[in-house]
């Protein structure tokens, strides 16, 4: 099975993000870039999936952020071909935009399964699987927990989550595309070693496109952080104060027994 | 049929109707109402007949019976709304953010060539698109946008609108698919249940729950002890089940439990949408989080900006102390 991974570079929330001077984008240069959670989810469907079954996986992303190291660390998890799209810019392309060139790539790499994250958080007007698999006229099913091999060579069977812990566990024709929400087991941990080590020995297909924004059919007004109408009363101090004072409203509200 | 009109598609698995459908159809009332359209509801399943009465605020329903929409396959429901659409051309179509919708809004939207907003925290008409506020980044960044071009799909975030109480007298419509439909590309097998067995957390007064900020699986037994002290259960975000810390049954929010406890201590959850959705009814919510920004604090009555890890010992201590 050749299985193709996208994966993506979204701001890192857990550092401040800026808006920029015409107050309707992100400041994109200031920002850091991680994974996108469920994309690295999609990577390791993808790897347990080719240990389970062989294969390949390819993984294609583009070139903005830090991507080369999110490459590389692709490469030393099992990754066989790495795939960087050049990028004029330092942000990823709308999702309907980014489609069309994810497509172009995939198409050239032949892969009967396409696994890609189920949504990014940066993401508000468009969702990047569906419209990949519209761009490549494949199957979709998404908000996936699960891939296995199916009961024929040609299909997979993969569990979509619902609410209340449920899921149901559907079989696709191959080729397909899946918006994965978690894969079989957590994103393994690789070493730095083995990272260093495919820094040395792995490179880059870097196909020759460059791949301008587009335009999305939504215009941004204004971005601003959220305004709440509420807001918790904050508790000061130490932790020993902290939860010497949490434990007086507990006893407050006799929730203490 | 007119663009000033407005389609919920409403969402129904295993013979449950979800809350958000009726979160849609206020939002959607508020649209149809502003350009003097109608309010349509469009119900995809094997007979939705038995959704009619809680449905009527609609004003008209459009019940889609085919046997191939008994359960859920995007082949067969995405060619049924398509031919919905098709026929009465509304200009908005409110679809929740739950399982089925993150399917079926944006692969209709990329077919139809049609804008697609997720997220939505508001909207309303402005001349003849749309304007509204969309929430991304996990809660901490908002939007807002305008399309110019009508239809448009709109991803409404479950629990950002009021559910509608109004009883009205939707006008029943049976429509049957032009062609048989076929789940050929993607089929059904089984519901796979959450083993018995676990806590049911839906149950539980008192929640200890847990979020990225616990940082490591050995770490969620400092949970488990503060739990215990307080004759409660622990509970987590989805990141803690996604790295396989604790079963599913365990997780709160849109994908997993809503939960109602007189306690919900929050402990390293930053709030993002979907994980307040499932827990905002608590009684009293108290916030662990070492952000300040984070979009807990906006929902939890009382915050503490410190280290969950650090606050664990202390308070287990605090607690146990009180006690006696």
């Amino acid at each position: 099975m050749n299985i193709a991974v996208v994966v993506r570079q979204v701001p890192d929330l857990i550092e401040s993000l800026d808006i920029d001077s015409t107050a309707s984008a992100l400041d994109w240069e200031s920002i850091s870039f991680i994974v996108n959670e469920c994309d690295d989810h999609a990577l390791e469907q993808a790897l347990l999936l080719k240990e389970a079954n062989g294969g390949t996986v390819s993984v294609v992303a583009f070139d903005f952020g830090d991507v080369e190291n999110t490459l590389y660390t692709a490469a030393a998890k099992g990754a066989e071909r790495l795939v960087k799209i050049p990028c004029e810019t330092h942000r990823h392309p709308s999702p309907w935009t980014a489609a069309s060139w994810y497509a172009q790539v995939i198409r050239d790499l032949a892969a009967d399964l396409v696994l890609v994250g189920v949504q990014a958080h940066d993401e508000f007007d468009g969702v990047l699987a569906p419209a990949l698999a519209t761009a490549l006229s494949m199957p979709y099913l998404g908000v996936i927990r699960g891939v296995q091999a199916g009961s024929r060579p040609t299909t997979v069977a993969a569990c979509k989550e619902f609410p209340r812990a449920v899921r149901a566990r559907m079989e696709i024709e191959l080729p397909a595309v899946l918006g994965i929400l978690g894969a079989d087991r957590p994103p393994r941990y690789v070493p730095v070693s083995r990272i260093r080590n495919a820094m040395n020995t792995v490179h880059f297909e870097e196909p020759g496109l460059n791949v301008p924004l587009g335009e999305s059919p939504v215009s941004v007004c204004r971005l601003y952080p959220p305004v709440s109408g509420t807001h918790a009363e904050m508790i000061a101090g130490s932790e020993a104060e902290a939860a010497d004072r949490i434990a007086d409203i507990l006893v407050e509200k006799g929730l203490l027994s | 049929m007119s663009s000033r009109d407005v389609l919920v598609v409403a969402d129904v698995q295993r013979d449950v109707l979800d809350d958000t459908t009726l979160e849609l159809l206020s939002v959607g009332r508020g649209l149809a109402a502003a350009a003097e359209g109608q309010l349509m509801c469009v119900v995809l399943s094997a007979d939705g007949q038995p959704f009619a009465e809680s449905l009527s605020a609609a004003d008209r329903l459009l019940l889609v019976n085919d046997v191939q929409l008994t359960v859920y396959s995007p082949g067969p429901y995405v060619t049924a709304l398509q031919e919905v659409i098709a026929a009465e051309q509304p200009g908005v179509i409110l679809v929740g953010g739950t399982s089925i919708g993150w399917d079926i809004a944006p692969l209709l939207a990329c077919r139809l060539q049609a804008p697609l907003l997720t997220g939505c925290l508001a909207v309303q008409r402005q001349g003849d698109g749309l304007s509204a506020s969309v929430s991304f980044c996990a809660g901490k960044m908002m939007a807002d946008v305008h399309i110019a071009k009508l239809p448009a799909f709109l991803m409404v975030m479950p629990g950002s609108s009021r559910a509608t109480d109004e009883v009205g007298r939707a006008r029943v419509e049976i429509r049957v698919p032009s062609a048989p439909l076929a789940a050929e590309q993607i089929r059904f097998q089984e519901w796979v249940l959450p083993e018995p067995g676990d806590v049911d957390i839906t149950q539980q007064s008192i929640l200890v729950a847990v979020g990225r900020g616990i940082q490591q699986e050995d770490n969620v037994e400092l949970a488990e002890e503060l739990a215990r002290v307080l004759h409660g259960a622990v509970c987590a975000s989805r990141p803690v089940v996604d790295q396989g810390w604790l079963p599913a049954t365990r997780q709160v929010g849109k994908s997993g439990m809503t939960v109602k406890p007189k306690l919900y201590l929050a402990l390293g959850i930053s709030g993002a949408p979907e994980h307040v959705e499932g827990m905002k009814g608590a009684g009293l919510i108290i916030a662990v989080n070492t952000d300040p920004n984070a979009p807990i604090f906006d929902v939890a009555h009382y915050g503490a900006e410190i280290d969950a890890l650090d606050l664990l010992p202390a308070l287990v201590e605090a607690v146990s102390a009180k006690k006696v």
